[in-house]
């Protein structure tokens, strides 16, 4: 049992809800690497069809990144939650599902990724302008086809180019995953309000979380050194 | 969709648009006025005034503002000395708890693009600023903050836009602004898309004044950058 005033072992130190906090940081995590995976593939989607698409899928791209860039993303966020409940609803009634519900996790997820997958794309168009004319004539000038181009020449080379928006990107949407505790999901935003309240210690585990927010902020550091330093072989120094 | 819920509702909607836009021009503007001396801090060679505002900077651009907002409006009510002293009356309210922690944020963020544009102005001029004679003082009015100010021109238009998408936060803590509008017009209804996409619709459109007014600021000021 917690005692005030009694604080001797790590789990006491926050009256027992460290494991919660914890357990809500590897949800945090989670929400945050799925929704970088949709917003990679979003993004490579949207910079492909603003550069070497159709009239049609360019106007489509541009008003994406346009319309999501230009709208808060609490906004968007109920409006999947809560909008896909009733689309969900509606679709099921017809076709006689039993009740479905849209479950935080998942629009906590289609959302950010959703939102950044318009960053990731402005991200990625930028970084395939900057590849040097000369390589991608040179894939040409060997035969090669658009699509091996693309996969072998402009794609790695645009990586380097990237990792510094790509990084930038990553950090506001690590940020960005607190407000899935808006819509209910338990995350550590979500476990410190429960802690902070039952103990009535609000500023002890917001503090805790603001941390460990910190703290995967200064671990997504190391990597982007370590990736940079990977990506700058054959550069200038 | 029925969107004469949102036609009936509009004198709400507009009360919060009017919320949301004063508490993001009072933000920018302490936040703004904080940014300065904070950024030429930051540039500073003394590791004394560097160090500190570095650390400022860090924390706050490296946690969520829903956490720096939670901590000033509910963490803060932990103390008993806060709640019985005078600061109670200003830490009590969600209205200046919002502006705040939406000052603050702005202020770290401000001050990192002014701390880039002050290092990166040309050795040429502030030598030549040396050489007229000039105090650090002069040199920091009179050729180093004009100059680094308007090249922070695109960048801070950028903070901007950000601020009043982060100006939603306001609505999780119980203030009725734009966005705390829609979400009682969709609880009062359950009415998501009516009330959101409108809302949404709300944000665009100042998101697309705000782009026009630098467009006009950087046209004006930087006409000089311009080839």
């Amino acid at each position: 049992m917690f005692i005030p005033g009694t604080k001797t072992t790590m789990s006491e130190t926050f009256g027992g809800y460290l494991p919660m906090i914890l357990k809500g940081m590897v949800l945090t995590v989670e929400v945050a690497l799925l929704s970088l995976l949709l917003s990679l593939m979003l993004g490579i989607l949207a910079a492909s069809a603003r550069l070497y698409g159709g009239s049609v899928s360019k106007t489509i791209a541009g008003i994406y990144t346009t319309v999501i860039r230009g709208i808060p993303d609490l906004v968007l966020m109920m409006l999947i939650f809560f909008g896909g409940q009733i689309l969900v609803n509606k679709v099921g009634d017809k076709l006689g599902w039993d009740y479905i519900d849209i479950d935080p996790f998942v629009a906590g997820i289609l959302t950010i990724g959703f939102i950044f997958g318009a960053y990731m794309g402005e991200t990625f168009r930028g970084a395939i302008m900057a590849v040097s004319k000369g390589e991608i004539e040179a894939g040409h000038a060997y035969g090669m086809t658009s699509l091996q181009v693309f996969i072998h020449i402009t794609f790695p080379a645009m990586i380097r180019h990237a990792i510094p928006g790509f990084f930038n990107n990553w950090l506001v949407l690590v940020k960005t995953t607190a407000l899935v505790s808006v819509i209910g999901l338990e995350d550590m935003v979500f476990s410190a309000k429960v802690a902070g309240d039952s103990l009535r210690q609000p500023f002890t585990f917001y503090m805790l979380v603001g941390f460990l927010f910190l703290l995967i902020t200064a671990a997504s550091d190391l990597g982007m050194r370590w990736l940079e330093r990977k990506y700058s072989f054959g550069e200038e120094k | 969709m029925d969107f004469s819920i949102i036609l009936d509702n509009l004198p709400l909607l507009f009360k919060g648009l009017g919320l949301t836009l004063q508490l993001l021009i009072i933000s920018l503007i302490i936040g703004f006025i904080l940014a300065v001396p904070l950024a030429i801090m930051a540039a500073s060679r003394n590791p004394w005034l560097r160090i500190p505002v570095k650390v400022f900077i860090y924390i706050f651009r490296g946690t969520p503002l829903l956490i720096q907002i939670f901590i000033i409006y509910y963490g803060l009510s932990q103390f008993d000395w806060l709640r019985e002293s005078v600061l109670w009356v200003v830490f009590k309210e969600a209205y200046w708890c919002a502006i705040i922690a939406f000052a603050l944020n702005t202020a770290a963020y401000t001050a990192e693009i002014f701390r880039g544009a002050i290092l990166q102005t040309p050795k040429g001029e502030i030598e030549a600023a040396e050489a007229c004679g000039m105090s650090r003082f002069d040199q920091y009015r009179h050729i180093i903050l004009p100059s680094a100010l308007r090249r922070s021109i695109p960048m801070y238009g950028n903070e901007v836009i950000f601020m009043l998408h982060a100006t939603v936060l306001a609505g999780v803590i119980t203030l009725v602004d734009l966005f705390g509008a829609a979400k009682i017009i969709n609880s009062r209804y359950y009415a998501p898309f009516e009330s959101f996409i409108s809302a949404g619709l709300f944000y665009l459109v100042i998101t697309f004044t705000i782009v026009f007014i630098f467009k006009l600021a950087e046209n004006h000021f930087l006409k000089h950058l311009k080839r």
